[in-house]
């Protein structure tokens, strides 16, 4: 079988300008920092990023905003990114905001097979422009549709050659419901390991969703 | 009735902990709302949820033993409880959606008489985005704005929000420095006045339309 391991250089070829990316991360914890200098690096132009938040300045999503890789984000929050704020202001980035819990149920929709999410959340506020609302049982609910994305990009603390993931503490959060919803998924390792090595009772993303494993820096 | 900024958040933030339940999961916001955990009795024990995945979360560790991988979600390390657990974001919004949050803190822009509430955006000035603010509001049990009764003279407390909503008609009760309010179907009640105001100053301080409950009581902190 061939290794999925691979250095940085061939994740190269994956990046392309105008691509659209799913990165994992909250406020910068579990972000895979190696594949964000990696993009910084290729200089890539006219990205969409499709993440929880646009972090800080100068940590995770944050450095690719201020650095000006990204076209469009789809996020819940990027109040603690000033750059975020003054680029869209200035017409240079576009900010489509998604309440989290929908967000993350949009993501889950496209890696699932299901055709959008029904959900509470927004009905009777701006979240519902643009979008169809219906009522079941008495209720009202948006159509939030699927969000998929060209490349996933996972951060997680330990990972076997095979690509079994698994996320310590607050790291876990977008990544493991990326790695479903990336046509293709990349994996940036804290710790590599031999397959073998976690319990297959506590992996927390399966190998089988993953096409390439770096070694993040320690 | 004049306090600083620090005094009043403390008013307000031991004023919502006196709401908490045995056995309650909590959402605290950030900010003020955070400040509720330090004044929560000794006899009650709830469970604090973070939505960027846990529940459980603990109080924030000394200096020099801080984990990388544990933090809140504002950004800031804290620790995990011997009873905790951490999950990722469609479980975590699971429990708020669900109905599984008992309480949920947070602040406001604005928040008005029917209960709605604004504190995602100020179009053209601050957008800071709405993050996991809507699905909380929605779907936890009780919703409790803290937040002081003005901000700089402004009237924060209104018979209509004027800023874009974060949810429509959702908010239970309104905890001030000035006192504490319930949405009703009547209207916005004030319960409780802090022992320093007067029924006329929160008046005066509240664009909203006041029912005075027959029963006014002086918050107990």
């Amino acid at each position: 079988m061939m290794s999925k391991v691979v250095d940085y250089s061939a994740v190269k070829p994956l990046l392309k300008d105008g691509m659209s990316l799913m990165i994992g991360g909250f406020l910068g914890c579990g972000t895979p920092e190696g594949l964000i200098s990696l993009i910084i690096e290729m200089d890539l132009k006219d990205l969409t990023i499709i993440c929880n938040d646009t972090s800080f300045v100068d940590k995770g999503i944050g450095r690719l905003v201020a650095n000006g890789n990204v076209k469009k984000v789809i996020t819940s929050h990027i109040g603690t990114n000033p750059e975020s704020g003054r680029r869209m202001n200035e017409g240079t980035l576009e900010v489509e905001l998604s309440p989290q819990g929908t967000l993350i149920e949009r993501i889950r929709a496209a890696g699932s097979g299901l055709g959008g999410v029904l959900t509470p959340t927004g009905v009777g506020t701006m979240v519902e422009d643009g979008k169809q609302k219906i009522q079941l049982n008495g209720k009202d609910y948006l159509i939030e549709m699927p969000l998929k994305a060209d490349l996933a990009l996972v951060f997680a603390s330990t990972v076997d050659s095979f690509g079994n993931a698994y996320y310590k503490g607050t790291t876990r959060n977008f990544n493991p419901i990326i790695a479903l919803a990336g046509d293709k998924v990349v994996v940036e390792a804290e710790e590599l390991v031999e397959v073998g090595k976690i319990d297959p009772e506590v992996v927390m993303t399966p190998g089988v969703l993953v096409d390439y494993i770096v070694k993040g820096e320690d | 009735m004049a306090v600083d900024s620090k005094t009043a958040k403390k008013i307000i933030a031991k004023r919502v902990a006196m709401e908490l339940e045995n056995g309650q999961l909590v959402n605290l916001g950030i900010g003020l709302p955070t400040m509720v955990a330090n004044y929560i009795p000794e006899n009650i024990e709830v469970t604090l949820q973070s939505e960027n995945g846990m529940v459980g979360m603990g109080p924030t560790p000394e200096e020099g033993k801080e984990d990388k991988n544990i933090t809140n979600a504002g950004g800031q390390y804290v620790t995990i409880n011997k009873n905790g657990m951490f999950f990722d974001t469609a479980l975590s919004f699971s429990l708020i959606r669900g109905g599984h949050v008992d309480v949920t803190v947070l602040g406001a822009l604005e928040v008005d008489q029917e209960g709605n509430l604004s504190n995602w955006i100020i179009p053209g000035k601050l957008v800071p985005g709405m993050g996991g603010a809507m699905d909380l509001v929605t779907g936890a049990k009780k919703v409790i704005v803290a937040m002081q009764h003005t901000a700089k003279g402004d009237l924060k407390i209104k018979k209509k929000c004027e800023l874009p909503l974060t949810a429509k008609g959702q908010v239970d009760m309104v905890v001030t420095e000035l006192g504490v309010m319930v949405v009703t179907e009547k209207g916005l009640v004030l319960k409780e006045i802090h022992k320093d105001t007067t029924v006329e100053e929160v008046i005066q301080l509240t664009d909203a339309e006041l029912i005075i409950d027959e029963n006014l009581k002086v918050m107990d902190i």
